[in-house]
């Protein structure tokens, strides 16, 4: 939902990055205003998931110049789970598996970590049951997913609605889901589409990053974005999807190659 | 009371294998005398073993890893009987577990005050200290043929610190349970040692036929002032009849100055099912043989351990799973994790004999390596006759995965509560296994302090 007079949550100004010495990211600039929904497109090795790890604070990533500013704050001098903390959320592309450390348990002092850090009493194990075992409810997720090890022999399917729980749980300022529908059925597309509607509010705001405009049937953006070459090329409303599954990219990355 | 530990007769700097072995046998048969046990004939096979060996060295494939000169600097005496201080935190590690069944000893010698034992031969569970059971009226016709069978004879018992053990106990906790009988309290042996001293510590367990019980040994020692080095050398012969199922669970826990040389032994009749879960966390240096031997088909065997060590603690855990029979499956995962200069050693063997057609057996040992001063050696040894089985096996060494770390500070976790998140997560799918929920909670939180 556009709201011009909405607040400014993110603003990525000339943001260059680098991964072992080969720079990424060329000048990327990025603005998100709460109550919006953004979609970053492009071809493989575009830069897009670079994007998402430099903002949740990767340490294999360098930022070499520019500046993010997240409510008003220099997120580059956080500490990724001072960011995380902060309102930042990453739905990884693959989550990782945490054998021996259960779901719950995970869940529970990720929750706690993010009382603490915003001065606000830790809660017990019996409270976080009912609260974790209600939000499983947006992702339709099974509760015997929660005395599992973390992702622990999960179907990708399972994973990303996992992921999507987290953000249930988390309540983050600005999610960043970073290639949540690859992998996906049809079923689950729509449930996972169907959590991260229901957990987007004026407040907040999305950026889903994606090869493809099959999830933006389930998840309607308010801008589209094209990356190419380590930074933003083009931005336009949700049609510009369905034009890029429809022409490709080369329209625009061979206009970018002769700029 | 203490008694001083003298080395008049060893001069430390000087001491040889030979004259240190040729120690520890006199000691070993002054404890044997002053047991008054009449088991002269298995003491004396047991002598003769050691005669026959040397004290290892790093030249002995066997002790390749696991270096033992530091004890040759150390010429430990039997202790004449239970010393001990009476202190809250003897009582804490004696009560380890709350349960009906439990057999303490301190210095080896066995302490009423701590037990609680089930001496009469009449009932259907029969734990206490042999020297007890002798004094019994019935006892030659009850459980003396039982002994003569059965205590010193699972295969085995002519290396080195076996044979030590036989040669020298003091006493034997006998755990005697009949058959068809149930027990829904964990059978707890617990050691503890106080003093400067050798104590050759030895466990016999009987489970009759479709017995089925939890079995708890836990070693522990209080660090006491100066902490001087001790030596425990514990044997455990564990018989399972036909359809028998014991769940053993191990703690060594021992004080910082430990050296704890162990042995459990197994013995698995037809359809048994036999679990070990082994928790290292204390000693100086640790060394566990666990030997598996079958005596009918379609057994089922599960070996879980974990060694979680730091400064400059070794711990060694050699398994050695035979299997002689059909049809049986067994899995074993070794978990270690070392941190600082610490070194840890896996070697795990598995025969699988002509016979035991049809095998099932997995073997995994993971290693977590905290510091890049810690030490790991891991060998598995798979020698398979049969040709129609299943035998798998792996070992890996890693680090904590940055990627992990990440994902979990991408949650909001710091940095240091990620990795102590991980190395819980590692540990616990060890501590798990075990099934007496009040120790797998005290075991839970001492590995969450324990991660850095």
């Amino acid at each position: 939902m556009i709201n011009e007079n909405a607040k400014t949550i993110l603003s990525v100004r000339n943001l260059h990055a680098s991964v072992e010495g080969t720079e990424i990211l060329r000048g990327l600039n990025f603005e998100v205003k709460a109550g919006e929904i953004h979609a970053i497109m492009g071809l493989n090795g575009s830069g897009k998931s670079t994007f998402s790890k430099v903002l949740a604070g990767h340490p294999d990533y360098e930022v070499t110049a520019g500046e993010v500013i997240f409510k008003g704050q220099n997120l580059l001098e956080l500490e990724p789970h001072e960011r995380a903390n902060a309102g930042i959320f990453l739905a990884f592309q693959y989550p990782l598996e945490i054998p021996g450390v259960s779901n719950r348990d995970f869940l529970r002092v990720a929750y706690n970590a993010h009382r603490k850090a915003n001065d606000e009493e830790e809660i017990d194990v019996f409270d976080f049951d009912d609260l974790v075992e209600e939000r499983a409810g947006v992702v339709k997720m099974d509760v015997s997913f929660l005395d599992r090890s973390v992702n622990e022999g999960f179907s990708g399917g399972e994973k990303k609605r996992n992921e999507i729980l987290q953000m249930a749980l988390l309540k983050p300022l600005l999610s960043i889901l970073d290639e949540t529908d690859s992998g996906l059925d049809i079923d689950a597309l729509k449930t996972v589409s169907g959590g991260v509607n229901q957990l987007s509010s004026p407040d907040n705001a999305t950026v889903l990053i994606t090869h493809y405009q099959r999830l933006l049937n389930y998840v309607v953006p308010d801008y589209v974005h094209v990356m190419c070459g380590g930074h933003i090329i083009k931005t336009g409303g949700k049609e510009l999807a369905l034009e890029l599954e429809s022409r490709g990219y080369d329209w625009l990355t061979a206009k970018e190659a002769v700029a | 009371m203490t008694k001083s530990v003298s080395a008049a007769n060893v001069p430390a700097s000087t001491v040889n294998r030979a004259t240190y072995l040729k120690h520890l046998l006199t000691q070993a048969s002054a404890a044997a005398d002053e047991s008054g046990l009449p088991l002269k004939e298995i003491r004396d096979r047991a002598i003769a073993s050691v005669s026959d060996r040397s004290f290892p060295s790093g030249k002995d494939e066997a002790w390749r890893f696991t270096d033992l000169s530091e004890m040759l600097s150390h010429p430990f005496e039997r202790a004449a009987q239970a010393v001990y201080a009476e202190q809250p935190s003897l009582q804490t590690s004696a009560r380890l577990v709350e349960s009906r069944y439990q057999l303490t000893s301190i210095n080896g010698h066995y302490v009423p005050a701590l037990s609680s034992p089930s001496p009469d031969t009449a009932q259907s569970v029969t734990i206490a200290p042999l020297s007890e059971l002798i004094a019994a009226d019935d006892y030659a016709k009850t459980l003396a043929p039982i002994i003569s069978k059965r205590l010193a004879s699972i295969q085995g018992g002519e290396e080195v610190f076996t044979a030590l053990n036989t040669a020298g106990f003091n006493d034997v906790m006998v755990v005697w349970v009949r058959a068809d009988q149930v027990l829904d309290e964990p059978i707890c042996i617990v050691r503890n040692a106080q003093e400067g001293v050798i104590a050759h510590l030895r466990t016999l367990v009987i489970a009759e036929p479709h017995a089925s019980f939890t079995l708890l040994e836990s070693f522990s020692g209080e660090s006491g002032a100066g902490d001087r080095p001790r030596c425990n050398n514990s044997v455990a012969e564990i018989w399972l009849a036909e359809g028998a199922q014991i769940n053993h669970i191990r703690l060594q826990d021992e004080s910082a100055q430990t050296f704890h040389i162990a042995k459990t032994a197994v013995d698995q009749a037809a359809n048994s099912r036999y679990q070990c879960t082994a928790i290292d966390l204390g000693a100086q240096l640790s060394r566990h043989h666990l030997e598996v031997y079958q005596s009918g088909p379609q057994t089922d065997t599960h070996l879980y351990g974990l060694s979680a060590l730091q400064g400059r603690q070794l711990a060694d855990t050699h398994s050695l799973l035979t299997v002689t029979y059909p049809h049986s499956s067994a899995t074993q995962v070794q978990k270690n994790i070392v941190d600082d200069r610490a070194h840890a050693v896996f070697n795990g063997r598995v025969f699988v004999a002509q016979a035991a057609q049809m095998t099932d057996a997995a073997q995994i040992n993971r290693n977590l390596m905290l510091s890049s001063k810690a030490r790991i050696d891991t060998k598995p040894e798979l020698d398979i006759v049969a040709d129609n089985v299943k035998c798998a096996h792996g070992a890996t060494v890693s680090q904590l995965r940055a990627d992990e770390v990440f994902y979990l500070q991408s949650r909001g976790i710091s940095a240091e509560q990620a990795q102590r998140l991980l190395l819980y997560g590692f540990a616990m799918e060890i501590v798990e296994k075990i099934s007496v929920p009040s120790l797998r909670q005290s075991l839970s939180d001492r590995l969450t302090e324990w991660a850095r």
